[in-house]
């Protein structure tokens, strides 16, 4: 079983407005994919909804063998979903980390809550963490004092924490000033030379070419295309594709 | 002087009576309206309904007639529960005191970033688990200057349980007044409101500022 996410037909609408409109993906182990397209064009909102965060429409997901949400309208309880979406971390674009705990209680928070390890062993996975994203220094640092290149690595830490198997980043280099990018982008590369499975929503279009094994191009809540980044950058099947990354070069 | 100091010290025997009410009422109540909050903010609406009956009958008729309704009208709505004088003011004074608090709660909860929720989830923590170690800390930090407000109000409000006749500061105070046809007793009644105020701002000031190391 080397397919960690599988996603048929799915569908998410706000209201009226129909965000995604039948999405079907697969992703192998190891996988790095890219996630491009116009604003408002659902990639976020595909990330959102496979980790739960919103409830899809219609559709099918399934994380490494196990349905998260199927089709036949098969009840999964939210205890059970809560449990599979475990094996995916998530990266805000706005970092979100808990602003009244340390650099090292925020990545300490989830292992002592969720996985019960006790306090020690929580301590000794954070900093080892924090030394990997580069903060050792910044262990007792609360959030307010971190810039936010800071704020996002102590946030990727966080994610690291629970041992996803998939690391879904939304938009993580978007809320940082231009001189901050760099440092979130070299820890997501080190994730990457891990072999990390990773999904990467991102406007940074160098990033994307140089770092993905595959890039997708949304627009208007469809996959327009999924190909490797040499493909999508030099000879996309669809025009729409070429006119917005002309726009991005 | 003499006669000073030992109005004084009978006024201070009061003193325990109302720091009872005033500690019972504050420690109760307190989870009591995190509680009803959580329950405001539920996708329950048979407990949003019931949260918010509570609230607008509490805060919406006087804490007197609140007091006079335990102690007298409960006996006769449900026969045979009379409570004890004490335990009707505290009683009383909880479920008022709780009620504001639930307000007080309510807003401050709303005020924290969906933002948290959305990552205490994708950690995969428990909704309890969000409340308790992520929303609520943040929560009390935010509504502290409130509940200092609220704490000042009801060291003050507790001198309404002279209605019932239970010895407080002010009733002993009053005791000494009729008495002696001397007004010093209500003057030395203040002065220990007003201290017991002062060492409650004292004791607010050093939380906020031990809330405040974060940001």
């Amino acid at each position: 079983m080397s397919d960690m996410i599988h996603i048929r037909g799915l569908k998410k609408s706000f209201g009226s407005l129909e965000v995604l409109k039948g999405v079907d993906m697969t992703v192998r182990k190891g996988e790095i994919i890219s996630i491009i397209g116009p604003s408002g064009s659902g990639k976020s909102t595909l990330l959102r909804t496979l980790i739960h965060l919103e409830k899809a429409s219609d559709g099918e997901i399934i994380i490494e063998g196990e349905a998260t949400l199927t089709q036949s309208g098969e009840h999964i309880s939210e205890s059970q979903i809560r449990q599979r979406c475990r094996k995916l971390g998530m990266v805000f674009q706005n970092f979100n980390l808990f602003p009244h705990k340390t650099a090292l209680e925020n990545v300490m928070e989830a292992p002592l809550t969720v996985l019960k390890k006790d306090k020690s062993e929580a301590i000794r996975i954070a900093e080892e963490l924090l030394a990997k994203v580069g903060l050792s220094d910044k262990r007792d640092s609360y959030p307010y004092y971190l810039s936010g290149g800071q704020k996002q690595r102590v946030a990727i830490a966080r994610a690291l924490a629970m041992a996803p198997d998939i690391m879904l980043f939304d938009e993580p280099t978007s809320a940082l000033d231009p001189e901050l990018i760099g440092e979130v982008l070299s820890v997501i590369k080190d994730l990457a030379s891990e072999h990390m499975t990773m999904l990467i929503v991102t406007h940074e279009m160098t990033f994307a070419r140089e770092v993905s094994d595959k890039v997708v191009f949304m627009d208007e809540g469809r996959i327009l295309e999924m190909a490797p980044p040499e493909k999508i950058f030099s000879d996309p099947d669809h025009p729409r594709i070429k006119t917005f990354l002309d726009k991005m070069l | 002087m003499e006669y000073l100091i030992d109005s004084t010290r009978y006024i201070l025997m009061g003193c325990t009576v109302t720091l009872k009410l005033f500690f019972i009422t504050l420690i109760l109540s307190l989870p009591l309206g995190f509680i009803c909050a959580m329950g405001k903010a539920s996708s329950w609406r048979t407990v949003r309904v019931l949260m918010d009956s509570y609230t607008s009958v509490v805060r919406g008729t006087p804490l007197l007639l609140q007091i006079f309704f335990v102690y007298y009208g409960l006996p006769i709505i449900i026969p045979g529960l009379r409570l004890e004088r004490f335990n009707a003011a505290a009683l009383t004074f909880i479920l008022n005191y709780g009620a504001y608090f639930t307000e007080i709660f309510r807003s401050g909860i709303q005020s924290i970033d969906r933002g948290q929720y959305e990552a205490s989830r994708v950690l995969g923590m428990s909704y309890t688990q969000t409340m308790i170690r992520i929303v609520l800390p943040q929560t009390i930090k935010r509504v502290l200057p409130t509940i200092a407000n609220e704490a000042i109000t009801l060291v003050k409000d507790t001198a309404l349980i002279v209605v019932l006749g239970i010895g407080d500061i002010l009733r002993n105070s009053k005791e000494i007044v009729a008495r002696d046809f001397t007004i010093s007793p209500f003057v030395i009644a203040a002065l220990i409101y007003l201290g017991m105020n002062y060492l409650l701002v004292l004791f607010f000031n050093r939380m906020e500022k031990r809330y405040s190391v974060y940001e």
